[in-house]
């Protein structure tokens, strides 16, 4: 039974794994077409890339909850054969879309390019997962911790946008283009806060753990931060959206909304001086050098979005990859390196004092942060390019718009490959760990 | 406390939904047969995995929100991609009837306004007025 949650989180690295190798190839597809076309051109590539990438966050975050759940409330009812339920439907159906993409069958919408009737299967495991995260909570009468609102908050709000997501079936919906862009994007938009309120919640809990404090789940501070997250969830999307000829009120709204992140940044840098003696203490551990990864992480990323939100500096970046820059950092930088501070604590890796290990992880850490500034820093040098070119020089001709944006996008690729090198280490070392988890010494 | 703001939130979440849904886009004209085919064709071969429409999509190709409306491009153009390819799109072999139905769906596309903010349109706090574009 548990090494089913165990074979879960294998299940995850190895999305992670899938997305980083179709990464590779997508890149090679979009440099070297006239090679590709006949094998696999960049259309059939990338739904692989962003599905593995999707699966692999929401994967890890359901399946690190599903864990700590066990922690969190180990007398109550646990709700286990639902939890199986979900974990059996989520794997199978992410394969049929993996095959589903083998014998190019497509759904054509972006983050959900499968044939859209396997959603009613997503949906399905989903809410053998409520049953299974929400039973448990009903048990327990005492007080729930900040962490126990975010993970729920993002349960609940997975739930509510990917139906959302689905409602252009109904022709209502889809007979307005303006309306069916904005509901795509509002729902996409909002269901990327879900699985954040998922994963930082983890984030949270880790902290807690790590440092034995449970006051850093209980301060004001920490539920300010958590209620302005959730505003920002339901109403801060617009940015996606702000050239869509609909209502000005919906631009009004997002914007005035988004600006309250300020707030955010403003406590990251007054809390500058305590991380460091946090850090101080806790740096060997593994677990805590990839949280500390993911919150240099945040403040770059935020102070990017915040740009982003202002429609005045968004005419210019939107449609250009300084999108893809505040994709990537968020779901690499941010994300990723949450679930893998996750799964190292589930792995309990830092009871692991093997040298030769370590330096492994290392070099996989350093080698993965640094392609990833790099990476970032590329995708956002090429977005300032294009954006001048095609809004300052109103450049039409698609070719003459991208040559130089096409040089810049060659070092972004070649820091991918680098930072896949380094991603893969990591994985490498947490599948190797697992394996010898399921085979022998037990994780309670 | 919590489970109020919490609450609280949550209907304001769906009370915003349906003051999106309902009254957040301007009438525009209803798609043709000929477009809603169009767009099932663009999603199942997956034409947004390298284009836009209003800045959103894949980045290999151009944004084709306006394609159709674009003095120097337009159908024909457009019309003639489809039937070729190019060194960095693929031939799809499309037959004549999908062709003709993307063009409509492009076309219904185009009709519902313009990707390209004009500097114009920027208010004095950073925001754009283009409601009635
Ligand atoms: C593999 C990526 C790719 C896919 C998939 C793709 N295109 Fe393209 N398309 C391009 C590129 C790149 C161009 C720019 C022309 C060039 O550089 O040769 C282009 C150009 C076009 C143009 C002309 C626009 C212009 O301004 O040059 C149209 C119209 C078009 N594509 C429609 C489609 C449709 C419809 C589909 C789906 C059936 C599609 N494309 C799928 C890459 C792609």
């Amino acid at each position: 039974m548990n090494s089913l949650f165990k074979s879960f989180i294998g299940f995850a690295i190895s999305l992670l794994l899938l997305s980083l190798f179709f990464g590779i190839i997508a890149a090679l597809a979009f440099f070297k077409l006239d090679y590709f076309t006949n094998i696999m051109s960049f259309e059939q590539v990338r739904p692989f890339h962003v599905s593995a990438a999707l699966f692999w966050i929401i994967s890890g975050a359901a399946g690190s909850i599903l864990y700590y759940k066990k922690w969190a409330f180990p007398d109550a009812k646990q709700y286990d054969q639902f939890s199986i339920a979900f974990i059996v439907i989520w794997v199978l159906t992410i394969l049929t879309i993996f095959i589903s993409y083998c014998f190019e069958q497509y759904g054509g919408r972006e983050y959900w390019e499968f044939p859209p009737v396997l959603n009613i299967f997503i949906l399905l495991a989903w809410i053998c997962l409520m049953i299974s995260f929400f039973g448990t909570l009903l048990q327990s009468a005492k007080d729930k911790p900040l962490y126990v609102w975010m993970w729920s908050t993002g349960i609940l709000f997975f739930l509510f946008t990917f139906i959302e997501q689905n409602l252009w079936h109904i022709p209502w919906f889809r007979n307005s283009f303006l309306k069916e862009m904005t509901i795509q994007w509002k729902s996409n938009g909002s269901m990327v806060g879900a699985w954040n309120q998922m994963i930082y919640g983890s984030a949270i809990y880790l902290m807690v753990k790590i440092s034995g404090e449970e006051s850093i789940a209980k301060s004001r501070k920490a539920y300010f931060a958590y209620f302005l997250g959730l505003t920002n969830l339901i109403f801060n999307w617009g940015h996606h959206i702000y050239n869509v000829p609909s209502a000005s009120w919906i631009r009004d709204v997002s914007y005035g909304i988004s600006m309250t992140e300020w707030l955010l940044l403003i406590g990251i840098i007054q809390g500058f001086k305590s991380k460091l003696e946090e850090r101080e203490k806790f740096r060997y551990l593994l677990t805590y050098k990839f949280l500390i990864a993911s919150e240099f992480w945040i403040f770059l990323n935020l102070v990017l979005a915040l740009f982003m939100s202002i429609p005045a500096i968004n005419r210019y970046t939107h449609g250009t990859h300084i999108t893809v820059a505040h994709a990537m950092g968020t779901t690499i930088g941010i994300n990723t390196m949450i679930l893998l501070a996750s799964i190292s604590y589930i792995l309990k890796m830092d009871e692991d004092k093997n040298k030769r290990m370590r330096l492994h992880l290392n070099i996989g850490y350093w080698t993965s942060q640094l392609s990833l500034l790099v990476f970032w820093v590329a995708l956002i040098v090429a977005g300032i390019i294009k954006g001048y070119r095609a809004i300052t020089l109103k450049i039409t001709v698609f070719t003459e718009l991208m040559e130089p944006v096409l040089k810049v996008l060659k070092v972004f690729m070649y820091s991918g490959f680098v930072l896949a090198i380094g991603l893969t280490i990591i994985c490498w070392i947490m599948l190797g760990h697992l394996k010898e988890v399921l085979r022998g010494k037990d994780v309670k | 406390m919590v489970k109020r703001i919490f609450i609280l939130l949550i209907l304001a979440y769906f009370c915003y939904s349906f003051l999106v849904y309902t009254k957040s886009a301007k009438e525009t004209e209803q798609p043709t047969d000929q477009a809603i085919a169009g767009l099932s064709i663009w999603q199942s071969r997956n034409c947004q995995a390298c284009h836009q429409l209003y800045g959103l999509g894949g980045y290999m190709g151009p944004d084709l929100t306006n394609i159709i409306s674009d003095s120097t491009k337009g159908a024909l153009f457009a019309k003639s991609l489809l039937i070729a390819g190019s060194p960095r799109m693929p031939n799809f072999n499309l037959s004549e009837t999908d062709i003709t139905n993307l063009l409509a769906f492009l076309s219904w596309v185009d009709k519902s306004g313009k990707t390209a903010v004009p500097a114009e349109k920027v208010t004095w706090y950073g925001n754009y007025n283009i409601d009635n574009q």
